[in-house]
């Protein structure tokens, strides 16, 4: 049977270590997680700790764009996250020569500004601002990002747990595989609400709420330079039935090969009893960043990638276990140094 | 595995083995099919929550059956069921015991809706903002609010295994969501899939379509010269689809075939369509390319028709721009005039609405369209009618500019 094979051509990150890979690469480097910001939380005198996606040291040229002014933060995150990735496959694709899928990942959405419409109908329905509900829609950041880039090729929003991002990853081989694009973006994004920051604290008291994104430009064919092939997403496991968290992990992690001591685990956790056997260095982003979900898993994605072009590692695996919906994995492996797919037979 | 998938020889045929639809016609293939050939409507005004303030205050609102078809969720699970969950369930059940399928082996679950259960959404913002100390309940509405949790609900009612996926591409999800299914089967990813969208109506929304004035304060007319904006409704839709082959081979009563799909993307607006409807064009073309099909071949047209003056513009110039010389004959006419815009379900209605117009060979009409508008040049349906169809064409936009179509063929 035929296997299909999809490359990683790019990778970008907006992240609360500033805007760029090298910058959330240099913070997972430094292994200290990143400072804590305060976010007001209306009604206690205690705020709620964050970690901010800083401000650019240069104003991106994209924000002029009339559909970008008034976007919400998610957004701005996820086109510079995309734009990083896609390089100068950007200018292609505005030009009509490349027809780009465009994948956009989130549990939370434009959660901002849907808090702000609800609080001014609530207040008064009739004053509710026009301007701020088609914002609150999750598809709206892939609008604007499709809109910005002249992209009428398909697009979709998954809106699910962190798990999602690899999901979206698997949609985008299938759209390359079937001709439905030429090149996908694949982009997991959230941004900072008290609302969320609130609601991460029920189930996690240790918790930092982060926001940010980061995003894969995948193709077909095998890039010349620096090449980071997908290898491989497993199947997603519930996590939430019978029998739980780690048997779906464990399921997960018996669809990939058992590893090597210069490869490279980006976990959604440390100490997963999925992994238990893994000899190869561990890497947990959300330890540094904070928790932001399904940009905490594109950060995951983009890590390992940039780990194996910078000749870190020979592969990487990157493990998720989502807060509700389901235990996942995917594999990134440096070509030439694994040259099929049957290479990963567990 | 998810990626690499195996892949088949050659694309498979999709059929439709099983569908459940709950409306505000009412629960059930039954009532639906009675409902969309007679070109009943469903509006009254809105029970939900509080309307006494805004522009419009009515809507094609769920009388919601009391109890549940059976499954196999915990009596403390069917307790925080709310509202989107049991529409999900009360379609899904249905889809799922026509189907006749077990729950064996992995099958992906893919849905499609806008906004989840938003109405835990609000009240988690409500007390929060109301009484800050008390965390009453507030876990349990964060965990039940998001999106993927009525997936959840769905697939531990029914006992499935697989992969959940949710699209959210505003109006259009319900769609691409059985578009989506379709691919995975055809490609070789799956053997069957369950899909389909839902949405429930609740106060942001509603407040939200209000404010943008794209509300009417009266029924909607689709394709009517004085339309003057659309209805919401709520409601489910579920398909159970597998290989043809599959199908035959345990003998399962198939209910239609989907034969192609098509989906683009609008860059005009965030909100608006692109007036020459030519993103809708890109996607009504994508699908019959898919299907192998001419506008000649396609015996009726299920429209996208909010009832908003620029969607029915917009899709009128779409649909004439496609369909050439036949526009003159083509029947057209938008279900959304009984059962009002079920936002992320509608794809998935509407789907399950011409299935029933060709397995009954009928046509759905909008009976309350006046006058129609002079620009559309096709037969906008406003009358029960019977006829020969072998083939419907379905139209899904959305926010955002998401465009979806779906052709299905009757069965045999």
């Amino acid at each position: 049977m035929a296997v299909s094979r999809v490359f990683v051509h790019g990778q970008g990150a907006v992240s609360p270590a500033g805007w760029g890979v090298p910058a959330l690469w240099a913070s997972l480097e430094n292994k200290r997680p990143l400072q804590v910001q305060s976010l007001v939380r209306p009604g206690w005198d205690k705020p709620l700790p964050v970690r901010l996606v800083p401000p650019p040291a240069v104003r991106p040229a994209f924000l002029a764009h009339p559909r970008l002014r008034r976007a919400s933060p998610m957004t701005h995150f996820a086109v510079g996250a995309a734009l990083e990735a896609l390089g100068q496959d950007a200018d292609l694709i505005r030009s009509g020569g490349l027809r780009l899928g465009i994948l956009t990942c989130t549990l939370t959405g434009g959660i901002s500004y849907s808090r702000r419409f609800y609080e001014e109908t609530l207040q008064n329905p009739a004053t509710a601002s026009p301007m701020i509900f088609p914002e609150t829609v999750f598809n709206s950041s892939a609008s604007h990002l499709a809109a910005f880039l002249g992209s009428s090729t398909i697009n979709y929003t998954l809106v699910g747990d962190a798990g999602t991002f690899l999901q979206g990853l698997a949609v985008a081989a299938g759209w390359l595989d079937n001709g439905l694009a030429e090149a996908c973006v694949v982009i997991g994004a959230e941004e900072p609400d008290w609302t969320a920051a609130d609601a991460l604290r029920l189930f996690d008291s240790r918790a930092v709420h982060a926001s940010g994104a980061g995003a894969l430009y995948l193709k077909s064919r095998c890039p010349s330079h620096a090449p980071v092939e997908l290898a491989a997403v497993t199947d997603s496991f519930a996590a939430t039935r019978t029998p739980g968290r780690n048997e779906a992990a464990r399921k997960m992690r018996a669809q990939l090969p058992v590893g090597a001591p210069d490869e490279l685990l980006c976990a959604s956790e440390r100490h997963s009893p999925a992994w238990n056997d893994w000899t190869g260095k561990v890497l947990t982003p959300v330890e540094i960043l904070g928790e932001a979900f399904a940009a905490a898993s594109a950060w995951q994605c983009v890590a390992a990638c940039d780990a194996i072009q910078h000749s870190r590692c020979a592969a990487a695996n990157v493990s998720i276990t989502g807060a509700s919906l389901q235990a996942i994995a995917a594999r990134f492996v440096n070509p030439h140094l694994f040259k099929t797919p049957e290479d990963l037979s567990p | 595995m998810l990626f690499p998938p195996p892949k088949p020889p050659q694309p498979r045929r999709i059929v439709v083995t099983g569908a459940g639809i709950i409306t505000a016609f009412g629960a059930g293939w039954k009532i639906n099919a009675e409902g969309f050939r007679s070109g009943r409507t469903a509006f009254r005004r809105v029970t939900l929550f509080d309307v006494s303030r805004h522009r419009c205050k009515i809507a094609a609102e769920i009388d919601l059956p009391g109890d549940l078809p059976p499954n196999r969720l915990s009596p403390g699970d069917l307790r925080r069921l709310q509202r989107a969950s049991r529409l999900l369930l009360l379609a899904g059940a249905e889809a799922w015991n026509q189907s006749g399928w077990t729950p064996h082996g992995r099958l992906p679950l893919v849905l499609g809706t806008t906004s989840g259960e938003m109405c835990l959404g609000q009240e988690y913002l409500c007390q929060a903002l109301q009484t800050p100390l008390c965390f009453k309940r507030q876990a349990e509405r964060v965990t039940h609010y998001l999106v993927q949790q009525q997936g959840i609900n769905l697939a531990n009612a029914l006992g499935l295994q697989g992969e959940v996926i949710t699209i959210s591409n505003a109006c259009a999800s319900g769609a691409n969501a059985i578009g989506h299914a379709w691919e995975l089967i055809r490609e070789g990813r799956a053997e069957r899939v369950l899909t389909g969208g839902y949405d429930a109506l609740c106060h942001l929304t509603f407040a939200g379509f209000d404010t943008l004035q794209v509300l009417s304060p009266s029924p909607c007319r689709p394709f009517d010269a004085g339309r003057d904006g659309l209805t919401l409704g709520e409601g489910a839709a579920v398909l159970a689809l597998e290989d043809l082959s599959a199908a035959q081979r345990r003998g399962a009563e198939i209910l239609g075939e989907i034969l192609g799909y098509g989906a683009t993307t609008d860059t005009h607006h965030l909100t608006q369509p692109q007036p020459d409807g030519n993103a809708a064009l890109a996607a009504m073309r994508a699908a019959c390319a898919g299907a192998g099909l001419t506008p000649d071949q396609i015996d009726y047209v299920n429209a996208h028709g909010t009832a908003t003056p620029q969607n029915d513009s917009a899709e009128t110039a779409a649909i004439q721009a496609w369909a050439g010389a036949r526009a003159a004959t083509l029947p057209v006419s938008s279900t959304k005039a009984g059962v009002g815009h079920l936002l992320g379900a509608a794809g998935a209605v509407e789907a399950v609405a011409s299935l029933m117009a060709l397995r009954g060979q009928w046509l759905p009409p909008e009976t309350s369209v006046r006058t129609p508008d002079p620009a559309c040049r096709f037969q906008v349906v406003r009358q029960p009618v019977d006829a020969k169809i072998t083939t419907a064409l379905s139209n899904s936009f959305g926010f955002g500019g998401a465009n979806a179509t779906l052709i299905f063929r009757r069965w045999p």
